[in-house]
């Protein structure tokens, strides 16, 4: 079980980067981005099989973690939102001096 | 032991002289352009007599004396002294390298002087004429505005060449050559605000520096074979360490001999002395008469060792010197500017003193050289003051005329009495009419040219030959250019014009009475060293007159090294000349001849008419390239001094604008190019950090697996 | 059995990424994204994490995806079906810097494995736990005695994201 849970876990890790790099729409983007963190869970959860109760209790604090992310990342794509009227990541180039 | 008496004092006094003066200039000139700046003008001669005058008046004289007094001193104490080894006095390690890891070489150079019969002799001629020449310049400079920094410079112009004869090793004489040098530029360009003046000063000194390369390169080798630059360790082991005649040694003195051209005005570097009669007529006097120019026959007196073991050296060093002699002789018959024809027969009579030395009569070429400076200082110093009283004369009329052109002059004697009779008496030294100091100067020069060619061994025995007639053919130049200029300015009718006549005078007292000191010894002068052979025969008044072979023998200690060399290789000189007759003989008939040429001379120009300058018509066929010097200004100016200006403008404006700044500018432009390109990955937007986050991600992830 | 249901939750949950990536429409995505979230709680339950898998589906699939929801209808994007993933170049990109990093995984993945379960003994570290807490309890009680600061951190840490929330989103007045 071990080791096709890490498989899978890779493999959504993987897909969910691609997600990041490919698509256009800052919300999915994100969206990706909890996917990753998700893999990320199941990796953990996996190995406390072995390792011990610890693996789980990381899991609990990386949804917690997540949870807060999500809320403050979503208000200032929102914010961001009201300023372009668009959420395309294409015209965000703020960044750029 | 003898012990010098504070010879260290002997150099710094002029040194102080200098930092005096040079102080007083330089606080003058801040007042002056102080008050140009404030809008008014700076009167430089308030009361008649500038402010500015009287200390440099004192000091510059002064310090002179000084170190001509203690010279004296100690020349008396050396006389008493019978002196085999020079005395060295080291007052502080200049030069130490160490260890050479490679070759375990070291270089000790001593700040030291060295205190000989030579170096004696020399520090005479520099304080004693020096301090005439001083005394001369406190009258003639008075106008000048520049007066303190004229006095400054010639005291650091003494401090220097006091160095360089003093100097106990090569370096420190290359310190006292470069000074003289740099000392030439700043009098020959004291008028510096006159281009053509400047121009002068600066080709003098351009064309030393020519010279100056030979010297260095000589050092460079000495060091190489001796490990030592100094007098003591070269000359010591020089005939143990030198073959006589090879090629190291020829290489050696082949460097001094460029060196010594370049500073004594001999061919091919002789062309910076007629352009320094740009400057002041005392400086002409005292720097390229007495002085500064003999630097380079005292270098190879100072090495005779050297040139005795280099046969082919010397042969060439004579060969220069009376190829020079004649050449400039044959120039300064035509030329017309008083200052001009001195510049020309100085130039002839260095040729002597070369020939002196080549032959290997170093004795003779020290000679020769002092009576030069006795009788050639005299001729400058005469020429100026007739220049001064020429220029209060035109002055006065405001006529616009050459000061300085002898067309313009005639019958001076009746205006300037002193001068005239001073002159005379230099003009009959420099021709070699007996009893004077140039004849026996001369004399010895030329005979012993003659004594060398039929040696035993002689190496060149037919050049000589051939030497010994160019020698005393150029003896029979001298004698007519001299009359000439003796001629022109003094005897006939004053062509200056009848108004401008009255206000022709003589000198001031500061003026003619070193003309009349320096007279009484180019009389005289010459009967310190006259070989027994002359002094037994009538032209010795067989015996009775004071005369002696006094010079010969008080610089044996200091040749006698040469003189082995000599004896070894040449064997027996000879008694007879290659076309017969001995010593006196010939001196005899150079005397005669010599005369000769000069009532000649005066008797064919008393009847010929001499127009004034500005009507003068320009000179034809032979006369012409004569006057134009052969044209060697210009020769050199096209095939030497336009291509190296070609050169450097093309280095300049293709090798270093474009080439050199463009390499800079190309690494400057790379940077920014490059920094451009980097700029690309700033794209301020999110998708591309999150994607190049991603790569590094990947590549940190392939580190922590391979 | 436990193999079979395996394989099926693994295979729904990667279905479901791969249709986050894909698929055109925001809401078809959030949706997907749903029943990873419900596939990924499946495996943790097989793998004896049942808090966990209650957790996943309450606060993550349940809040989280809810919020992402309540973003895209007050964005208003949930009408367009227009594609929105970026050009060519940029897919491939994708696909090389992401293939690279799956293969690096499948290889350490595959030659890691092969010992793994081996070496790290039998899955039985929270046997002991489990059945002496039960699951809710193996869980809390270690979070409630060792790592009780990181606990009240993270509420700390919510209370913090909610406040910053609030202002980020506030309409500028």
């Amino acid at each position: 079980m071990l080791a096709e849970s890490l498989v899978v876990a890779g493999l959504i890790f993987v897909i969910g980067t691609l997600g990041v790099i490919v698509r256009r729409n800052v919300i999915i983007m994100f969206l990706c981005i909890e996917l990753q963190l998700n893999a990320v869970n199941l990796t953990f959860v996996a190995f406390s099989r072995f390792v011990g109760i610890e693996g789980q209790i990381f899991v609990f604090f990386v949804i917690a973690v997540a949870a807060a992310e999500a809320a403050v990342g979503l208000a200032i794509i929102i914010s961001i939102f009201r300023h372009y009227e668009t959420v395309d990541v294409n015209n965000f180039n703020l960044l750029k001096w | 032991m003898w012990e010098p008496f504070l010879p260290s004092l002997i150099i710094l006094l002029p040194l102080l002289g200098f930092a005096v003066n040079g102080a007083l200039a330089l606080s003058a000139a801040r007042k002056s352009a102080d008050a140009v700046r404030a809008g008014g003008e700076f009167d430089f001669f308030e009361n008649g007599r500038p402010a500015t005058h009287s200390l440099p008046t004192w000091v510059g004289p002064g310090v002179v004396l000084g170190a001509f007094l203690l010279t004296l001193v100690n020349f008396i104490g050396m006389l008493g002294a019978d002196l085999h080894e020079p005395v060295i006095r080291s007052y502080w390690s200049w030069i130490s390298i160490g260890e050479d890891p490679f070759s375990g070489n070291r270089l000790d150079v001593a700040a030291a002087i060295q205190l000989d019969q030579l170096s004696m002799i020399m520090m005479m001629i520099i304080t004693g004429v020096g301090l005439l020449i001083h005394v001369f310049s406190v009258g003639y400079m008075q106008d000048d505005p520049g007066y303190p920094r004229y006095f400054a410079y010639l005291n650091l112009f003494i401090f220097f060449m006091l160095v360089l004869v003093m100097g106990a090793s090569y370096p420190i004489m290359f310190i006292g050559w470069e000074g003289v040098g740099l000392c030439s530029y700043l009098l020959i360009g004291f008028w510096f605000s006159d281009e053509a003046k400047a121009s002068a000063g600066k080709k003098a000194f351009i064309v030393n520096r020519i010279g100056d390369l030979g010297f260095l390169l000589a050092i460079f080798l000495l060091y190489l074979v001796f490990q030592r630059v100094d007098f003591a360790g070269v000359f010591g082991d020089a005939e143990a360490v030198f073959v006589y005649g090879g090629p190291v040694i020829t290489t050696v003195t082949l460097f001094f001999l460029i060196a010594a051209t370049g500073k004594s005005a001999q061919i091919p570097l002789y062309i910076w002395l007629p352009d320094a009669m740009a400057g002041p007529t005392p400086v002409s006097a005292l720097i390229h008469a007495a002085t500064m120019v003999t630097a380079g026959v005292y270098l190879v007196a100072r090495s005779s060792v050297l040139f005795a073991l280099a046969p082919l050296t010397s042969a060439m060093v004579a060969g220069i010197g009376v190829l020079t002699a004649l050449f400039a002789a044959t120039i300064a018959l035509k030329q017309n500017d008083i200052k001009k024809v001195l510049a020309y027969s100085t130039i002839s009579q260095l040729g002597y003193m070369f020939l002196g030395v080549g032959v290997g009569a170093y004795t003779a070429g020290i000679f020769h050289l002092m009576t030069h400076a006795f009788f050639k200082a005299l001729l400058f110093l005469g020429a100026g003051a007739v220049i001064h009283s020429m220029h209060h004369a035109l002055h006065h009329t405001k006529k616009d005329w050459d000061a300085q052109d002898m067309r313009n002059m005639g019958g001076l004697k009746a205006y300037m009495p002193y001068t005239w009779i001073t002159m005379w008496l230099a003009t009959v030294a420099i021709v070699g009419i007996w009893p004077f100091a140039g004849f026996f100067s001369k004399d010895e020069i030329i005979w012993m040219t003659a004594a060398m060619a039929g040696a035993e061994q002689a190496p060149y025995a037919g050049l000589y030959t051939v030497y010994w007639i160019l020698a005393l053919a150029a003896a029979m130049l001298t004698a007519f250019y001299m009359a000439r200029l003796m001629f022109l300015t003094f005897h006939g009718e004053n062509r200056t014009g009848s108004r401008e006549a009255e206000h022709l005078h003589e000198a001031p007292r500061t003026m003619w009475i070193p003309l009349v000191i320096l007279a009484a010894l180019s009389v005289f002068g010459g009967w310190i060293n006259v070989s027994t052979d002359l002094r037994e025969s009538i032209l010795g008044g067989f015996g009775w007159l004071p005369m002696g072979e006094w010079l010969h023998s008080w610089l044996e200690p200091v040749t006698e090294a040469a003189h082995r060399v000599q004896e070894t290789n040449l064997g027996e000189l000879a008694q007879v000349s290659p076309l017969g007759g001995g010593e006196w003989e010939w001196g005899l008939i150079s005397f005669v001849a010599a005369l000769a040429v000069v009532l000649t001379t005066l008797r064919f120009l008393g009847r010929s008419k001499v127009t004034v300058a500005v009507e003068d018509a320009e000179p034809t066929g032979f006369a012409r390239i004569l006057y134009n010097k052969w044209y060697v200004d210009e020769f050199y100016h096209r095939w030497v001094v336009d291509p190296v200006l070609t050169t450097s403008r093309f280095l300049w404006r293709i090798v270093d604008t474009k080439i050199i700044d463009g390499t800079v500018n190309l690494v400057g432009n790379g940077t920014r190019a490059l920094g451009w390109v980097v700029s690309l990955f700033q794209t301020g937007q999110v998708n591309t950090y999150a994607f190049v986050l991603t790569v590094g991600v990947l590549v940190l992830l392939s580190m922590v697996v391979f | 059995m436990t193999e079979v249901l395996f394989f099926i939750f693994a295979a729904v949950a990667l279905g479901g990424a791969v249709g986050v990536v894909m698929s055109p429409s925001p809401v078809a995505s959030l949706l997907f994204m749903v029943t990873t979230l419900a596939s990924t709680a499946g495996i943790f339950v097989l793998l004896e994490a049942h808090f966990l898998a209650a957790v996943q589906i309450m606060v993550y699939a349940g809040a989280i995806m809810v919020l992402f929801l309540f973003v895209i209808m007050l964005l208003n994007l949930g009408h367009e079906y227009q594609r929105d993933t970026r050009g060519i170049v940029a897919m491939i990109i994708g696909f090389a810097v992401t293939g690279g990093m799956g293969g690096l995984l499948a290889w350490q993945l595959g030659s890691g494995t092969s010992g793994l379960e081996t070496n790290l003994g039998p899955g039985d570290a929270i046997d002991a736990a489990l059945r002496e807490h039960g699951a809710v309890g193996a869980i809390a009680r270690p979070l409630f005695t060792e790592y009780v600061v990181p606990f009240e951190l993270t509420g700390i840490l919510l209370l913090v994201a909610i406040v910053g929330a609030l202002v980020l989103a506030k309409k500028a007045s």
